[in-house]
């Protein structure tokens, strides 16, 4: 029951719980002696029921019961008649263990078992459920439970689905009923049942129901969480999309192998310095897939003769899906100028974890020009640093013929991915949505109502996009989520993560506006660095980073002085070799994570965080110690480093660090950053060459 | 006097209180007074009890009505002689009904079924699920004598026959079908307001100049549409009059009054387990409800005489105080106090003064109701209004029908499972608060115009239209009775007398009279003390409402 307060133990209470404990405790010894001997006699079992009926979470009770019931399976005597009666029994006591707590998970779990033997009628369950779900409406046990039965008694979801609406009808203030119609639909959309053919049909009546519930009680949340659920539905394509890549169509990269680029007439843009012989093939979808591999991806150039590459996903959570994937392809050490052409889905198996197939089969092509060595220009490099001071930088002023690679979806190849048709129906059912939340802001100030607007006018912009070429209401969304921190300061983080989502959605939305924030580094030419063109998005009060898809290009990004607590997601940008993150809010080194994706980082600053500030920063033990076994493979390697002692008190640094291939580090002012921990950091890394703008040897 | 009947002498012949007629608030004073150790005699001309508050068989509806509609042609003649210590003052009938017009055209169906009717006279009557009177029920016990269902929903309706659903309820505010999407908003927030104010909730409370001020301009200070307003006022509210024509309205409900009808409504819904909605009906009929009272009354040892007409009071001679009353029987019999039915008037020798204290008049009962005249109308229908549906209430709100009507027009329909009528046929009960007459006429005229296929009057006899609806849609008018009621107030001097049925929905403003007069007669005497062994809200909730 939902919305009765606790009420203070009375005295007598308090005398009836602890004749009960210890009545409680009497038979509980007495069970676990049954237990341990596997005694399942009659009388053993009994007592396991009386147990159960007093104490219903008692689970391992429940698991005994389990082992009885199997033992009597297995006695050569039973037949059919006395199997039904043995379960009989189990439903019985699961029925009155019930009554004495309708939430208990073991309970209900117990009564799927039996009847998931296959041998008890399942026509008393539905009235039973009926029985509960009428004392409470919102019992997700029941609702869990009824999906079960349904499903055992192969009971229409159309049936399902009018109880549902029933129940919905009673109160709709029902997060269950609201969960369960979602599940109803999607199974009833996926088999394409009578009525549910397309979803453009469904969500409309769908849209219009929940408004009913969301404009009479704006108040009620579970409504909204159905309406999200509608607005997923509406904006996420079944399909994965492929929606950028890096090289970009039609593109000239320019490889500088270990060198300067020395005059040549290619854009800073897409000039690449690569000291391994490879370069990285990115390719970002809409949504997170699997099976990208090299028959699913197929490339055409005059260099790698056997078209096999290794694709890896990018997410940290190292799963077999990611949104974005990266392949690095070698090339010769000799001078080269080829085309090479990369062919997305024209084979099968690309698959969104929703598990739908990617099926907009798209290819785009670029030229690489390969730079012959230079051999003494890695001298030089050892000793410059980059320092990220604002007279290091100037506006960088764009020859005109030149294009910044952010135009992807100017790119007719992924264009073709997108079916203009087919996605008429759901830019209308947003703009219906946005003008129905204007009119319930209109009536009345509504926290979520806000929130609500504010994501469909993203989820808008962003789908009329590639049409539109315009985020016409980016302005609006800013100033919802402004007025949301003022009035809904306990989600104001949310807010603005959101805000700062939406700020570089626009400043990555036309070329002019992001050439605003395009800076040369220096006159001179870096040799980390071949491509000098520096984003700087630092002083924005940005709290979380987005765009990627945009930025695939860029290799050195300034994001200091903003107030980042995460860099989730930057492990898209494999480009980047220089990273300004000094003067956020960072809070770990686990937060680094996604930098250990960035096989091209060399510069890094991280300084003036809040990396240790807290001394017990738990996040650090989701990462993988030395002392947990699931890495024990990856360590053997490093058993020399890890003997150490020093490096077992910094793990996490050890973790994130040892792979990346930094030659400068700026990590001061951070609490975390005293001389035995810079130390550390000094073994964890050997190709570190500047610590702190300190030279090292 | 040969002619009279032989009426059982009654024994004792003292009494602390005699109560003449067993109309609802005799009924509950009886048992309040038995209840409270006094020894009383209950009695009633009529063979039924219920007087103007019965539920009566359809044979006996129009005699009922006839008698209560005519003054006695003359004052019986031998009845003023005065004994030695007595004044007898006559006491007359007084004409209560008037313009009462039977229309019956399907005789013969009607004719077999005369006794599975209860017709209420009082109608259209409900409870409200929280109101006054199932409070009272509850308490005094009277409940296990009766039965009750839920009235399925309410409805207003406009003069094309269409019936709107009345969003009474978060659920039927979501369900409904009929209201756009801001104003469902509209709707809930002002329930919300409603509650909030209700629940004492500071930040929505609602200013006192607000609360003196008149409800419907709280509504329009609100923003509510036009038809929200009418559903608030007339159909949750249950105004009588046109609250925005301050010409005709003589009752211009205050904020204050507004919020607390909300508040009853709010709380009926729901307070039921198995009554779905706000409003209760009981099996069997209104008349039921006094019943109740006379047998609660009676286990308290109050002694019943019906088909006992009374003829004169007796007064004392010299002080003018009241003595005891003189029965058709010819007995006199004394009390203390004496509680009339509004049936009865006391005519006063000629030429001479009345007692002393009647010329004291108190202004005792508010005289909100002005004296007017409530038209009534009962319409018999083999077809029910709204197919699917059972019992409901549907409310014309003033100007719905026609330009010039000023109150709201009520209509309840009742089906046979509430056993008022045989089974397939529909009982529906029209009432309209009216100055005169032909206005009263013209109301229930309008509604039943409105969703009923009158038939021509030379086609009584033919049986053919007696169930079938006509190719309007309408159901068939099988019989009707429309009356129109005087709506007289309680009275107080020397002696004490109950209202007729008033003009509001439920029986609140009945109780409250029968509380003052019980009060009035017996100052130092609790009305129904709580008995602390009871704990009638429990009990109450199996037995209100036993089906659904």
């Amino acid at each position: 029951m939902h919305g009765r307060p606790r009420k203070a133990p009375k005295p007598e209470d308090e005398a009836a719980s602890t004749a009960k404990a210890q009545k409680l405790r009497a038979l509980q010894s007495q069970f676990f002696s049954f237990h341990h001997d596997k005694i399942y006699t009659k009388e053993a079992v009994e007592l396991s029921a009386k147990l159960l009926e007093i104490n219903p979470e008692s689970y391992t009770a429940w698991n005994y019961r389990k082992l009885a019931v199997e033992h009597y399976l297995s006695q050569p005597e039973c037949n059919p008649d006395s199997v039904k009666s043995v379960l009989d029994d189990e439903l019985r006591v699961v029925e009155s263990a019930l009554r004495q707590n309708f939430k208990s998970y073991g309970a209900w779990h117990h009564r799927k078992w039996v009847l998931s033997k296959g041998h008890s009628s399942i026509n008393h369950e539905l009235r039973l459920l009926d029985k509960f779900q009428k004392a409470d409406s919102r019992n997700f046990h029941a609702w869990n439970y009824r999906r079960f039965v349904a499903h055992l008694m192969n009971r229409s979801e159309h049936d399902e689905l009018k109880y549902t609406e029933d129940m919905i009808y009673t109160n709709f203030s029902n997060y269950s009923a609201w969960h369960n119609r979602s599940v109803l639909l999607s199974a009833l959309l996926e088999k394409k049942a009578e009525g549910f053919l397309l979803k453009e049909n469904v969500l409309p009546e769908e849209y219009e129901f929940i408004h009913q519930a969301i404009f009479t009680d704006p108040d009620d949340q579970s409504g909204w969480f159905y309406n999200l659920w509608l607005l997923d539905q509406t904006v996420t394509t079944d399909s994965p999309l492929l929606v950028s890549t890096w090289p970009t169509h039609g593109s000239d990269v320019l490889i500088l192998r270990d060198g300067c680029q020395n005059g040549s007439s290619f854009s800073p843009f897409t000039t690449l310095h690569s000291e391994s012989g490879s370069f990285p093939i990115v390719l970002y979808f809409n949504q997170p897939v699997e099976g990208v591999n090299s028959s699913t991806v197929t490339i055409e150039c005059g260099f790698n003769k056997n078209g096999y590459l290794l694709w890896e996903p990018l997410s940290v959570s190292n799963s077999q899906a990611a949104q974005v994937w990266v392949a690095h392809l070698k090339f010769p050490t000799s001078e080269l100028d080829s085309s090479v052409e990369v062919s997305v889905g024209h084979s099968k198996g690309i698959i969104s974890t929703r598990g739908f197939q990617y099926c907009h089969p798209s290819s785009f092509s670029f030229n690489v020009h390969v730079q012959p060595v230079e051999k003494d220009s890695f001298q030089v490099s050892v000793a410059e640093s980059i320092l990220w001071r604002e007279e290091n930088f100037k506006v960088y002023s764009a020859q005109s013929e030149e294009s910044i690679p952010i135009a992807t979806f100017d790119q007719l190849c992924i264009k073709d991915g997108h079916d203009s048709t087919a996605s008429n129906w759901r830019t209308e059912a947003l703009a219906k949505e946005v003008e129905c939340f204007r009119e319930l802001l209109s009536l009345m100030d509504c926290k979520i109502g806000k929130l609500t607007l504010a994501r469909l006018l993203t989820a808008y912009d962003a789908m009329s996009f590639p049409f539109a070429n315009k985020l016409v209401h980016s302005e609006e969304v800013l100033k919802l989520y402004n007025d949301l921190m003022k009035l809904d300061p306990t989600h104001h983080r949310y807010y603005k993560d959101e805000h700062s989502l939406v700020v570089l959605q626009k400043m990555t939305s036309s070329k002019e506006s992001l050439l605003q924030h395009c800076f040369q580094y220096k006159d001179s030419v870096s040799s980390v660095i071949a491509n000098p063109i520096c984003l700087r998005l630092n002083n924005l009060s940005l709290s979380r980073i987005g765009a990627f898809e945009k930025l695939l290009w860029v290799q050195m990004l300034d994001l200091s002085h903003n107030e980042l607590q995460s860099i989730e997601g930057l492990e898209a940008m494999q480009l980047l070799s220089c990273l300004g993150l000094g003067h956020n809010k960072l809070r770990s080194i686990t937060a680094l994570e996604p930098l250990r994706k960035l096989k091209s980082l060399r510069v890094l600053d991280i300084s003036y965080n809040q990396i240790g500030d807290h001394s017990i920063d738990t996040t650090r033990y989701l990462c993988s110690s030395p002392l947990s076994h699931s890495v024990g493979s990856e360590l053997n390697t490093d058993e020399t480093v890890i003997s150490d002692a020093a490096l077992v008190n910094y793990w996490e640094a050890f973790y994130m660090f040892k792979d990346l291939k930094l030659n400068q580090l700026d990590i001061v002012g951070n609490t975390i950053a005293d001389e035995k921990f810079k130390s550390a950091l000094v073994k964890i890394m050997p190709t570190l060459k500047r610590l702190d703008d300190e030279l090292l040897n | 006097m040969d002619d009279i009947p032989p009426y059982p002498p009654i024994d004792p012949t003292t009494f602390d209180l005699i109560v003449i007629g067993t109309g609802l608030p005799e009924s509950i004073i009886a048992a309040a007074a038995s209840t409270a150790s006094k020894s009383v005699l209950h009695l009633d001309p009529n063979p039924f009890y219920g007087s103007h508050f019965s539920s009566l068989p359809l044979a006996d509806l129009p005699s009922f009505l006839s008698t209560h509609s005519t003054s006695p042609s003359s004052p019986r003649p031998h009845s003023s002689e005065d004994s030695n210590e007595f004044s007898v003052l006559d006491l007359s009938t007084r004409p209560l009904y008037s313009s009462i017009d039977i229309s019956c055209f399907s005789p013969d169906l009607l004719d077999q079924n005369s006794r599975k009717f209860n017709l209420d006279v009082a109608g259209p009557r409900v409870f409200f699920c929280a109101d006054k009177s199932i409070e009272l029920i509850l308490n005094t016990g009277a409940n296990q004598y009766m039965e009750f269902k839920s009235i399925d929903a309410t409805f207003v309706g406009d003069n094309k026959g269409n019936l709107l659903n009345v969003p009474d309820s978060r659920a039927a505010i979501f369900k409904d079908k009929s209201m756009g999407l801001k104003e469902k908003n509209q709707l809930m927030r002002f329930f919300k307001l409603v509650q909030g104010h209700l629940a004492g909730e500071l930040d929505v409370k609602i200013s006192d100049e607000d609360l003196q001020s008149p409800f419907v301009d709280f509504l329009n200070k609100m923003g509510l549409p036009p038809k929200i307003k009418s559903f608030i006022l007339y159909a949750i509210a249950m105004a009588d009059y046109d609250q925005e024509d301050t010409g005709v309205c003589r009752d211009l409900l205050k904020t204050k009054d507004g919020i607390d009808q909300l508040a009853l409504y709010n709380a009926s819904i729901g307070r039921f387990q198995n009554a779905s909605g706000a409003l209760l009906y009981p099996i069997y009929g209104q008349g039921e409800l006094s019943q109740a009272f006379c047998r609660r009354a009676a286990v308290k040892g109050c002694i019943y005489v019906l088909r006992m007409p009374v003829t004169a009071l007796l007064v004392d001679k010299d002080s003018g105080c009241y003595k005891g009353v003189r029965l058709a029987s010819g007995q006199d019999i004394f009390s203390q106090k004496l509680i009339l039915d509004p049936t009865f008037k006391v005519t006063l020798p000629s030429g001479s003064s009345p007692p002393p204290p009647l010329q004291a008049k108190l202004p005792f009962f508010s005289q909100k109701d002005d004296r007017g005249k409530i038209a009534r109308g009962i319409c018999i229908t083999a077809t029910s209004l709204k197919p699917d549906m059972s019992n409901f209430l549907v409310v014309y709100p003033p100007r719905s029908l026609f330009p010039e009507q000023a109150t709201s027009i009520r209509l309840l329909q009742i089906a046979s499972n509430l056993a008022v009528c045989p089974p397939g046929m529909f009982v529906l009960y029209i009432s309209a608060l009216c100055d005169g007459d032909d206005q009263g006429k013209k109301l229930i005229h309008a509604v039943m115009n409105t969703l009923l296929t009158v038939p021509p009057i030379n086609s009584e006899s033919n049986a053919a239209v007696q169930s079938e609806t006509t190719e309007s849609g309408k159901p068939t008018l099988l019989w009707s009775a429309l009356y129109n009621q005087d709506l007289t107030l309680g009275q107080v001097d020397f002696i004490c007398s109950t209202p007729m049925p008033d003009g509001k929905l439920n029986n609140d403003y009945l109780i409250d009279v029968a509380v003052k007069l019980f009060k009035k007669i017996y100052p130092e005497d609790e009305f129904f003390p709580q008995t602390s062994s009871e704990n009638p809200e429990d009990d109450g909730d199996g037995d209100v409402s036993p089906e659904t």
